[in-house]
């Protein structure tokens, strides 16, 4: 009983920390060039409503509906993470508020809203959505099935993702640029490489990472749309990348750790175990991230620490 | 720098394009929302003809756009406060949570006491509520350099699930337990007649008391910042960190006093929640309204001025009334934060624009036509 417990916990947190590594992965693509972005929450709810409504209304195959209402998920994402690229990169506004903006601009009470009550897809049940896969028929492994083999396509995506970032940052030569950008952009451009270009590039794929993450709700975890169904997961990946010091392992360990403690009050509630409130399990993920975030920023782990130097300050080329 | 535009500061800004700016911002956001609205199938200029009647001359508008501003005063004060010296409090909206919690509770023990005492001591247990949830994230930033965005906001959740707790899940004091309806929906408690803060009645118009008590506060903030030390030195640590750090400004204390006043300011508009409008602590209402997270638009906008704020408030006060007045099937709600961020972007990179002048790159200027710019520029 109790080991089922845990196994179930670990499984969910599986599905609520997929979200996390997507976002995650693309606020740390963006913050190591040096782009702060806290639109991430915005620009998950705009990946969600737009999948959603690729998903409900093309009518065409499922696996061809999905793989479009993903591509425009990440389209919706960029978009929005190009507003946030040219307003903190090319204007210089303060990039705290124009990330803060976009989260208003997109959110809860934004467009994200406002594209969901014109579409008219709020509280219907979706068409399609991706379901488990039986991956190399090993699903019914004890423990490792579950939890590695029988898991839906985004899941094996995102796997794919960190390895892909991994290689990228520390293997490629682009990424050697990208990490120099983001310490030292001066450096960088005496070198020849266009810091302006790199940073937009990073804030887009950023972008478009975290409209994937928001689409993992509206095609995988939950299909259905409703205003703000992120519920903060955005703000939790941006906190992510902090306590995983920038690093792409370190995050996918993090955000599992956190889709555990999102996935604990509902698990414990669907087998009607009830020792605290049902509040407690739900502000859980959230005070975690307080005292992890605290936690991170003792001297033991500054010495470890990976912030990108240029981090938030926009660079210009003193001229003339 | 690359590209076809060239971007260079402005040695001072003309007086004329300080207003110009923000009133060409408002017109381009007003233009580009109205492409929104016609693209969706809407007619963007009888919405906002609708937007404004029911914000302004519809019966009750005007007075219900005091009653959504009064809150975002207050709101848009605690962030203006705290960003102007880049100490970023993203809490407004719990620290209101926990004021609302913290006057609920003053309003509801000490009921019997006269109305004036009750009610100072109403604002003192928001503002108080509030300072303490803004000094979790203070403590934080100032002595472990904790990041105080993500930890403010953070706590914004958290407070939200407390609030709830305290209603709908517990048989706390807060909560409405002897009440017939009661039993069938969880509610709060209403307070007494003497925690009800009168409102100031002109005609069939009324100010609530908190919108007064918010413009106090904007011009006692303002005159802190501008015309004191401890100003002086926020301003400091705004502007030149490292400045202030070797000045031996005591930049940590500052850190934690900013934020606890911010805080302490989110934490009345809480106060004003119950005892101007609510009466009751309700926490579904207050999550809804996102009152916190509307004030980093108002102080933004408001370019971090306390005056500035109590105009701006009144601004995104209208236009939060206009949503929910207009809430139906031919009025999309998301409009209000759509219209909210495209207000930002344009103010913001105008505002920023206003301080560069552009220019189109030309090729290899000669030396000599160079300089003769550059004079020219900075004689005008």
């Amino acid at each position: 009983m109790n080991s089922n417990i845990v196994l179930a916990v670990v499984v969910s947190a599986i599905a609520f920390g997929t979200p996390l590594v997507l976002a995650g992965l693309g606020e740390l693509l963006a913050e190591r060039s040096g782009v702060l972005n806290l639109g991430v929450e915005g620009m998950m709810l705009m990946g969600a409503v737009t999948a959603f409504f690729v998903s409900q209304k093309l009518h065409v195959a499922t696996a061809l509906a999905l793989l479009l209402a993903v591509l425009a998920s990440m389209v919706a994402g960029a978009a929005m993470a190009f507003i946030h690229a040219f307003l903190s990169i090319t204007i210089r506004v303060n990039q705290i508020v124009s990330g803060l903006a976009i989260t208003i601009f997109a959110g809860i009470i934004g467009l994200s809203s406002y594209l969901g009550q014109v579409w008219n897809i709020g509280g219907i049940a979706g068409r399609h959505s991706f379901n488990n896969v039986n991956l190399f028929g090993l699903k019914h492994l004890p423990i490792l099935g579950p939890l590695i083999f029988d898991q839906d396509a985004f899941v094996y995506a995102s796997w794919v993702l960190v390895i892909a970032v991994m290689y990228y940052l520390y293997r490629t030569r682009p990424g050697l640029y990208l990490r120099a950008v983001g310490e030292n952009p001066a450096a960088a451009d005496a070198m020849g490489i266009n810091v302006i270009a790199y940073r937009y590039v990073h804030t887009l794929i950023g972008g478009a990472l975290a409209g994937l993450g928001g689409a993992y709700f509206t095609l995988a975890l939950a299909p259905f749309w409703t205003d703000g169904l992120t519920a903060g997961v955005g703000w939790i990946a941006i906190a992510l990348v902090i306590f995983a010091f920038w690093r792409p392992d370190l995050l996918v360990l993090g955000a599992y750790l956190f889709g555990a403690f999102s996935a604990l009050g509902p698990t414990l509630q669907t087998r009607h175990i009830t020792v605290l409130p049902s509040e407690f399990y739900s502000a859980l993920p959230f005070l975690m991230t307080v005292i992890a975030l605290a936690a991170a920023s003792t001297s033991w782990a500054n010495r470890r620490i990976g912030t990108p130097a240029s981090l938030g300050i926009p660079y210009t080329r003193e001229e003339g | 720098m690359t590209g076809p535009l060239r971007i260079e500061r402005r040695l001072d800004t003309p007086k004329w394009l300080k207003v110009a700016v923000p009133l060409a911002s408002l017109l381009l956001a007003a233009i580009l929302a109205g492409i929104l609205l016609a693209s969706t199938g809407h007619n963007p200029i009888s919405t906002y003809h609708q937007m404004y009647s029911a914000a302004v001359t519809a019966p009750g508008g005007l007075t219900s756009t005091f009653v959504y501003a009064t809150p975002m005063l207050f709101t848009g004060l605690c962030a203006a406060f705290a960003f102007r010296m880049r100490t970023w409090n993203i809490g407004g909206e719990g620290q209101l949570y926990m004021g609302a919690v913290g006057a609920a509770a003053v309003g509801l023990c000490l009921g019997d006491w006269p109305r004036p005492l009750l009610i100072i001591a109403m604002i003192l247990g928001g503002a108080l509520s509030g300072t303490v949830w803004a000094a979790i994230p203070a403590l934080l930033r100032a002595y472990l350099r904790t990041n105080e965005i993500l930890t403010s906001l953070m706590l914004n959740y958290v407070a939200g699930f407390f609030m709830y707790y305290l209603i709908y899940d517990s048989t706390s004091y807060w909560r409405d337990l002897s009440s017939p309806g009661a039993s069938v929906f969880p509610t709060g408690k209403t307070l007494g007649p003497n925690a009800t803060w009168p409102g100031i009645n002109i005609g069939s118009f009324t100010l609530p008391m908190g919108f007064v008590l918010g413009i106090g506060l904007a011009v006692g903030l303002l005159v802190l910042i501008q015309k004191t030390r401890y100003g002086f030195e926020m301003r400091v640590m705004g502007d030149s960190p490292n400045a202030a750090n070797y000045s031996g400004i005591r930049t940590k204390r500052k850190i934690v006093s900013v934020m606890a006043i911010s805080g302490g300011i989110a934490g009345i508009a809480g106060s004003s929640q119950i005892g101007d409008f609510g009466h009751v602590l309700d926490p579904r209402g207050l999550e809804q309204a996102q009152y916190g997270y509307t004030g980093i638009v108002v102080a933004a906008l408001a370019l971090y001025n306390p005056l500035a704020v109590v105009l701006v408030s009144l601004l995104i006060g209208g236009l939060t009334n206009a949503g929910f007045a207009l809430e139906g099937p031919s009025f999309p709600t998301g409009l209000v934060g759509t219209m909210e961020g495209i207000i930002l972007f344009t103010v913001l990179g105008g505002e920023i624009l206003a301080r560069y002048r552009i220019g189109i790159r030309r090729r290899a200027v000669p030396a000599a036509s160079a300089a003769q710019l550059t004079t020219g520029g900075v004689a005008s």
